[in-house]
């Protein structure tokens, strides 16, 4: 028989809430482009404004013309990333060249602006192998598919910076849906007990396919599951470029001061579909929910800002469209130019000697190639 | 040279390497100042450091992705995984990751990656812990798959093993590490990847074996002698890539064949090497190939271990079929 229920000695409601007020979200500019937190403003040169605004203006087109190209059939596997160009490239602007980037699928963004040519991005986007060929110096690793991989590998990397002494930092990046996976967990509780240079950034753009962020989680944000690893957690606007860039830059300075890894949560939205192989957004998100996060947009506010500050106009904006669409076709030509792949060429890149069965096959595909 | 037990062999590999190469690192679960669980990497963390032999959180795919990413700096990392049965925890980093990273990257990135572990019946281990799982990584295309069964092999395979610059699986089998002592010479030495090593020559059939079971089928094959065969056994060595010349040359001059195995008959390698056999030596057969291998069940219960191993008599029961077919 079951006693009366005992007096509870624990307020387990106030712990929780008590967690949860520590994530607080860091914005610096708010939706009508205002200066709302004046303390957190990074300091960026006008120069360094205007590019970061140059780079989300492109980036925009870029997907735009992505989706098209996809739709004519000249692209393959694209994951959209309109409404997502502050979380993605205000978080690579605080970079330097000697970081290395462990991208998620949809993060090709931030390689591209690490270094990445167009026309690669294409061809991975095509599935060649050449595009996942990264050129010498541009430090990072063709998009991740298996989601998580690439938080565990990024402790790895941070490890190996720190053992080499390197003053440079291993970011990678995953969303809402991949927080729940196990390499989440591991990768960044071995950073934080190696106390490795990592920024892990977990985009939460709310739905992970058509799974909305309150379905992967009873916590309240990501940004405390860096509790979990003991290692500081920042919850920012992921729609605001000037608090992704502070969030990022002051995590970076921390990690090649030897203080360790930081999680960074940005709140941000993808107005496409999860990726163009058929994801219909409308039979899980309302075009309500859509219109609220489109006045939030990066660009409209990042633009308002600068503009108020004489930094930006309308040519300027337009010289950056017409660049990017020159550029995107360019890239697009030089995608097409590249030769075919064959299996030899495949059978090429599997080890650096080639054991004895491959080497048997590859005598029979040379002889069908040749014919 | 030195009498050892292929756990000093071992020892002494990566001894060897972490004084040849400053990009050498061990880790993995209890490695460093415990030595491992089985002594394997003893007195290395005093030697060379906690830079280079350390102990990692409990997690088998957050030392998978430590291995990756530490490659991915320049290191050529040597983990360990406590049991191969705990494969499963960190399937994706070797089979989904560091097995295809030379390749997805167009030959821009390369995993110089050793990855060590234990498995193997006979000693009465708790579940997860002896299973053969070889055959998962051998269907792998990327990896390199290696299982010593003597402390001279075991040295020059790991040293091997260690240089190579893609993935390797290094299966230690438990019941071996121990067992017996060897001559093993104390300078280093390499043996090549890829390539069997005929234990016994023999002209009337041919063994075609690898880990615990190079030993049971030795002894059938002392045995066997006994009653007028005369039987080789070919210890594989690696079991990808396979050894299929040395194979090939054995059945077309015995003109019969069995391979034994320890993992279950479903599971393991035995397949695959008939199916190279069948291809290129069928018209040498006098007889079919056939296989030693356990049931197929999961791994038994640690008392049944002995009635569910496969063992020489096994070994010496299906010899006789083939012999007298």
């Amino acid at each position: 028989m079951a006693g009366k229920a005992q007096k509870a000695q624990f307020d387990v409601k106030k712990t929780l809430k008590a967690v949860e007020e520590q994530f607080e979200t860091l914005q610096i500019l708010n939706e009508e482009g205002e200066v709302v937190n004046e303390a957190a403003m990074p300091e960026l040169t006008d120069d360094q404004l205007q590019e970061l605004m140059t780079r989300m203006v492109y980036t925009r087109i870029l997907d735009q013309r992505s989706i098209s190209l996809n739709r004519q059939g000249r692209l393959g596997f694209y994951a959209p990333t309109a409404g997502q160009e502050a979380s993605q490239l205000a978080s690579q602007f605080a970079l330097e060249k000697e970081d290395f980037i462990l991208p998620g699928y949809r993060d090709v963004p931030q390689l591209i602006w690490h270094g990445l040519p167009l026309s690669q991005a294409f061809l991975f986007s095509r599935g060649h192998f050449k595009g996942n060929k990264i050129p010498e110096g541009v430090n990072v690793i063709s998009p991740q598919i298996i989601i998580g991989a690439q938080y565990v590998q990024c402790a790895g990397v941070a490890l190996g910076m720190k053992k080499r002494g390197a003053k440079s930092v291993a970011i990678t990046y995953t969303g809402d849906g991949g927080a729940s996976q196990g390499d989440f967990y591991e990768g960044i509780n071995f950073a934080g007990a190696f106390k490795a240079p990592a920024i892990f950034v977990v985009q939460n753009n709310r739905f992970a396919i058509s799974t909305p962020v309150e379905k992967q989680s009873a916590a309240k944000t990501i940004a405390q599951k860096a509790v979990a690893a003991g290692i500081p957690g920042i919850q920012v606007d992921g729609m605001d470029p000037l608090a992704v860039y502070a969030a990022v830059r002051e995590a970076r300075e921390r990690a090649v001061n030897g203080e360790g890894p930081t999680l960074i949560e940005t709140l941000t939205y993808r107005y496409g579909p999860h990726t163009m192989a058929g994801d219909d957004p409308t039979r899980y998100r309302t075009s309500d929910l859509d219109n609220e996060w489109e006045r939030k947009d990066p660009l409209v506010r990042f633009r308002k800002f600068l503009e108020g500050r004489n930094l930006w106009n309308e040519e300027m904006e337009n010289e950056v469209i017409d660049r990017a669409k020159e550029d995107i076709k360019n890239a697009i030509k030089e995608a097409d130019d590249t030769p075919k792949q064959r299996v030899t060429d495949l059978m090429e890149i599997m080890y650096e000697e080639m054991p004895a069965h491959l080497e048997e096959q590859y005598e029979i595909y040379k002889a069908k190639e040749s014919k | 040279m030195a009498q050892m037990t292929m756990v000093q062999a071992i020892n002494d590999a990566l001894r060897n390497e972490l004084k040849n190469d400053p990009n050498v690192l061990l880790f993995g679960e209890d490695i460093g100042v415990n030595g491992g669980v089985f002594r394997v990497t003893d007195g290395l963390q005093k030697e060379f450091g906690e830079d280079k032999v350390f102990d990692t959180p409990l997690a088998e795919s957050g030392i998978g992705g430590l291995s990756i990413g530490l490659a991915l700096q320049g290191f050529r990392p040597v983990p360990e995984i406590q049991f191969f049965g705990f494969v499963f925890e960190v399937m994706d980093s070797i089979a989904g990751q560091m097995s295809r990273m030379r390749y997805r990257s167009g030959g821009r990135y390369n995993m110089p990656i050793t990855v060590r572990s234990p498995f193997g019946g006979g000693v009465h281990t708790p579940e997860l812990h002896s299973d053969s799982l070889e055959g998962l990584m051998v269907q792998t295309p990327g990896l390199k798959v290696v299982v010593p069964s003597t402390p001279y092999d075991a040295k020059g395979l790991l040293i091997s093993s260690i240089r190579d610059n893609d993935p390797v699986i290094f299966l230690e089998h438990l019941k071996l590490y121990r067992a017996f002592r060897e001559e093993v010479p104390e300078e280093e030495y390499t043996i090549p990847l890829g390539k069997a090593d005929v234990k016994r020559e023999g002209t009337d059939l041919s063994i075609i074996t690898y880990g615990a079971m190079v030993h049971e089928s030795l002894k059938a094959a002392e045995e066997l002698e006994k009653e007028g065969h005369s039987v080789e056994v070919i210890d594989l060595r690696t079991l990808m890539p396979l050894d299929v010349d040395t194979i090939v040359a054995s059945v077309e001059k015995t003109g019969r064949a069995i391979v034994v195995q320890e993992a279950q008959r479903q599971a393991g390698v035995a397949s695959h090497v008939i199916g190279e056999i069948m291809e290129r030596a069928v018209l040498s057969l006098e007889a079919p190939v056939l296989r030693v291998a356990a049931a197929d069940t999961v791994y038994p219960f640690s008392q049944a271990e002995s009635v569910w191993l496969p063992n020489y008599k096994d070994v010496i029961e299906t010899a006789k079929k083939v012999l007298t077919f």
